[in-house]
């Protein structure tokens, strides 16, 4: 079992933006987490603690604007540090699509996944530099581009 | 170009939908065109539809239908195509599906790419949904990438191994020697990986453990590396060198270290200086202090660095911070029962949380609190928890009331105190005390002669003032029913009377029989409570017989059962109502447990230990000057009742520490509720003369805690009346006699008597009692000794 399971984004009103599950379950049960983990968020009080208990995972959310992180990871995890885990995602965000709104996330919700999956891979952390993802995606981005233009040129 | 712009005219479409049907109308229209262009040939759009589908997939409607698109986009030369079609891998294909088994050729290819980004997008792939089987066949490439030059790739590879092993627990081998050579890397993702690799290994094998534990000193170079380094751009956060690689090293350390001297040696200095030097002025640094804490915790750490850590959850308590406050509680949870003493000293702090305005906060007081409740801190610490019960949310009431229910059982420092507590309980959240709280509450109250007219006064004026809290209803009932002559003799000791009429207690009861507040079975109580009435008041029996006559045509079945009955006590049996009737006997704790079965049994056996500490400190005068008389008058043949007499050719056995727990208290407190059948105690006849049998049976409470209780019987023709029974014990033995259940016993076996002796013998010495008899029979005084030398199941 990953030390984080799940990954989810939504907005206040409960539309989801990002979901990202690091562990195998059915199409029927994501969608229950989903449904159960936007009510219980969306319930809190400002200014409450951020984390809760749900069922034998802890549940680490954060609001940023208009968007909310919630992290589900495993028991022993180290709740402090899911919270940087998070602060680091939306730092890469703001990074990646200067002064990140959720209109980029809704809009170019694929670049979203792309840097997450830069950032964090199989429910642990894959890099701890800033620079070093970014720099990754910039080159992805740029590999695209220019294969794109190579290959549209005629092979023959 | 880029997915994007296709993908974004159709987000802005359904975005601009008015309503949920409108939208659905969007989708539909969309998701065809998307499936008539998967069907087309290779039109270099595919990309766009792909990740309209992703979208659509986002929103909550079927995309099965992508799958197949994803294997071929995934196998595609084209890099923008691959790149959705892994992503598209991610989220439609999971290992439960068919299809992800066709992309496993893919990503091998794609593995051995020229280019690390499309080797990244496969090991990423595999690491996110790879099943056994493809992880079975990808291994070994894995394991050579993990050797490649390049750290881009190795950091991948590592976090893939790690879904390796996880889904396929043999091949954690393979990687070992990989996993131990990357420790020496300078790349902070590569150190990463391989601590969090080597940490899935350590895990799953001991022997791997083992073999790691070398790996110590290492790992501590590279700690102290982290933290005294001066300021890296590259992988500073608010002035703490890269948190996550400190976090999970500290993780690693944990696990090396647990149950081990040498290794836990090894990291203390390091862990010192972690704890002290560490920035706690931001969440970041909380977040490695709160991991150092952990370890320190968890390892064999010497007794300083363990007040350390203790001390750091302590300042975490004081942090303004909720969050923080929070996990410092959860920490100091696990390790209240291992550190009491140390988790004691924050009691204040932890009790002011309880006012905390957060939920998850006052949860965790709550449980710490109802763990830090001692002997010595009860009368604070209750007032404290019935403060906090009359405002708390209503989620943490049931678990308020039974944590205070646990406390009182345990240390209550007088039965009044108990019994008020309870009743304190009762008024504010009487709604959610669990079920078996009335019949307790009634138990402890006939437990408590010396109360009785206290207690009925006490819960008459509750009953007055409200009826809504049934639990309460119920015992005022039962209560006023049993000891309603109390009441209105007038006179009470401890509270100020009230001047009761018969009228004003027959008003009450009827009040609670008419309400639509009361329950089935609080109405029951209080019709059983008014027949009871009937013989201890003079004037209103007629009013008494009227209200039973009527309830004999009630609808509900079982009160009109009751009715009919008690009628019929009134018509034909009215020369058995005074028996009947009459005063119950003490309720013994063990009858209560096995008649009403499994459910009350839990509540039994956790406060059986507690219950005989609490009889054990309230000390009420008159045993104890009977067992010095008693002393006394043995005289001469005291000899072989004294302590340090020889063990040898004694036929007694030594007394041997039961099973019960009752020492581990707060174990018992924290550790879960598991009912443990209660077995019934084994009986030894000790006398039998004249008719008269007196029978024995014992039960270990705690190492040194004993209860003996005596039963008695008369199987003669004739009434016995005035019987008593005196007990006599060594001198180290501690004992107390509790009130008999009766002072006669009828002919023919018509009542038993039963009296509970509790005996503390610290000293383990061999036990022995002598017991005198004495009772009146056809008018002439008997007395008889027994001498008791084996007690049953000791």
């Amino acid at each position: 079992m990953t030390p984080m399971r799940f990954l989810l984004l939504f907005s206040r009103q409960g539309r989801l933006r990002l979901q990202k599950w690091y562990t195998a379950i059915s199409e029927r049960e994501k969608k229950k987490i989903i449904r159960e983990m936007t009510t219980m968020v969306l319930a809190r009080q400002p200014r409450t603690c951020n984390f809760l208990q749900w069922k034998d995972l802890k549940i680490v959310y954060k609001r940023y604007a208009s968007l909310y992180f919630c992290l589900g990871v495993e028991h022993e995890e180290n709740e402090l540090l899911a919270l940087e885990i998070i602060h680091r995602y939306v730092e890469l965000l703001d990074k990646y699509f200067g002064n990140v709104c959720e209109l980029d996330i809704i809009f170019n919700f694929e670049k979203a996944y792309f840097i997450l999956d830069e950032f964090l891979m199989g429910g642990e952390i894959q890099e701890t530099s800033k620079q070093i993802v970014n720099r990754a995606i910039e080159s992805s981005d740029m590999l695209q581009e220019t294969m794109e233009e190579y290959m549209s040129k005629p092979a023959f | 170009m880029s997915p994007s712009v296709p993908l974004q005219e159709m987000i802005r479409a359904i975005r601009s939908a008015r309503t949920q049907c409108e939208e659905r109308g969007v989708i539909q229209r969309e998701c065809a065109a998307i499936r008539a262009q998967f069907r087309q040939t290779d039109n270099g759009g595919r990309s766009h539809n792909l990740a309209k589908l992703l979208y659509v997939h986002m929103l909550g409607y079927p995309a099965h239908f992508g799958q197949m698109e994803c294997v071929r986009m995934i196998a595609s030369p084209r890099y923008s195509e691959k790149r959705v079609g892994y992503l598209g891998a991610m989220m439609l294909l999971d290992e439960k599906q068919d299809a992800s088994l066709l992309i496993t050729n893919s990503i091998k290819n794609d593995l051995s790419h020229s280019n690390q980004y499309v080797q990244s997008l496969a090991l990423c792939t595999l690491a996110c949904m790879g099943s056994a089987e493809m992880c079975r066949d990808l291994a070994p490439e894995i394991d050579r990438l993990l050797r490649s030059s390049n750290s881009y790739i190795k950091k991948k590879a590592a976090l893939c191994a790690v879904h390796i092993v996880r889904k396929v627990h043999d091949l954690g081998e393979l990687f070992v020697p990989s996993a131990r050579s990357l420790l020496s890397e300078k790349n902070h993702g590569v150190l990463h990986g391989a601590v969090v690799l080597i940490t899935e290994l350590c895990e799953r094998s001991p022997e791997t453990l083992e073999r790691f534990r070398k790996t110590v000193p290492d790992l501590v170079q590279i700690m102290k590396g982290l933290v005294i380094s001066g300021y890296s751009p590259d992988h500073d956060v608010a002035g703490v060198s890269d948190p996550f690689l400190q976090v999970r090293i500290l993780r690693l350390l944990r696990i090396l270290g647990r149950n081990n001297e040498a290794a836990s040696d090894a990291m203390n200095d390091l862990l010192a200086q972690v704890a002290t030097n560490t920035d706690s002025t931001k969440t970041v640094g909380n977040a490695v202090l709160y991991e150092t804490v952990l370890t320190v915790l968890d390892i064999k750490s010497e007794s300083g660095l363990r007040v350390l850590a203790v001390n750091i959850l302590g300042r975490f308590l004081l942090n303004n911070d909720r969050n923080i406050r929070y996990i410092a509680m959860t920490s100091l949870q696990k390790i209240v029962s291992t550190d009491h003493n140390a988790v004691q000293r924050h009691r204040g702090t932890i009790v002011d949380c309880l006012k905390d305005q957060d939920a998850s906060v006052k949860r965790r007081a709550l449980e710490l609190s109802l763990a830090l409740v001692s002997a010595s801190n009860i009368r604070s610490m209750m007032k404290e928890l019935l403060i906090f019960l009359s405002s708390c949310p209503p989620e943490l009431r049931a678990q308020a009331a039974s944590g205070i229910f646990n406390a009182a059982e345990r240390y209550a420092p007088s039965k009044r105190w108990h019994i008020d507590t309870i009743l304190h309980v009762l008024t504010t959240a009487g709604g959610d005390v669990r079920d078996e709280t009335v019949p307790n509450l009634i138990q402890l109250i006939t437990n408590t002669s010396e109360l009785h007219c206290y207690t009925v006064h006490k819960l008459y004026r509750a009953l007055l003032t409200d009826i809504s809290q049934q639990p309460l209803v119920q015992v005022a009932c039962w209560c006023i029913g049993e000891y309603g002559d109390l009441l209105l003799k007038g006179e009470c000791q401890e509270t100020e009377a009230v001047q009761v009429t018969e009228d004003d207690v027959l008003d009450a009861l009827e009040i609670v029989l008419q309400s639509h507040m009361s329950t089935p079975t609080t109405r029951g109580f209080a019709l059983t409570a008014t027949m009871k009435l009937s013989t201890r008041i003079t004037d209103n029996v007629d009013r008494i017989r009227s209200i039973v006559s009527i309830y004999g045509s009630c609808i509900d079945v079982e009160l009109q059962q009751r009715a009919v009955e008690y009628n019929a006590l009134f018509k034909k049996y009215d020369h058995m109502r005074a028996a009947v009737l009459e005063r119950m006997p003490v309720i013994q704790k063990n009858s209560l447990g096995q008649t009403n079965g499994e459910l009350s049994e839990e509540p039994m056996k956790e406060s059986q230990p507690g219950k005989v500490k609490q009889e054990e400190t309230a000390l009420p005068p008159q045993p104890a000057g009977q067992v010095v008389d008693l002393l006394d008058l043995l005289g001469g043949s005291q000899e072989p009742l004294q302590p340090g007499s020889s063990v040898g050719g004694s036929a007694s056995t030594q007394l041997t520490a039961a099973p019960t727990s009752a020492g581990g208290d707060l174990l018992d407190l924290l550790g879960g509720f598991e009912p443990t059948p209660l077995a019934p105690a084994p009986t030894v006849t000790v006398y039998e003369k004249n008719g008269v049998t007196l029978t024995l049976s014992c039960e270990q409470q705690s190492e040194s805690g004993l209860t003996v209780t005596l039963t008695a019987s008369n199987s003669t023709d004739s009434d016995i009346s005035g019987f008593t029974l005196q007990a006599a014990v060594p001198k180290s033995v501690q004992l107390q006699m509790r009130a008999p259940s009766r002072d006669s016993l009828p002919a023919h076996g018509g009542a038993k008597l039963t009296q509970l002796v509790v005996l503390n013998n610290p000293n383990k010495v061999n036990l022995k009692m002598r017991i005198r008899v004495s009772y009146t029979c056809q008018g002439s005084v008997v007395q008889d000794m027994v001498q008791v030398d084996s007690f049953p199941g000791l």
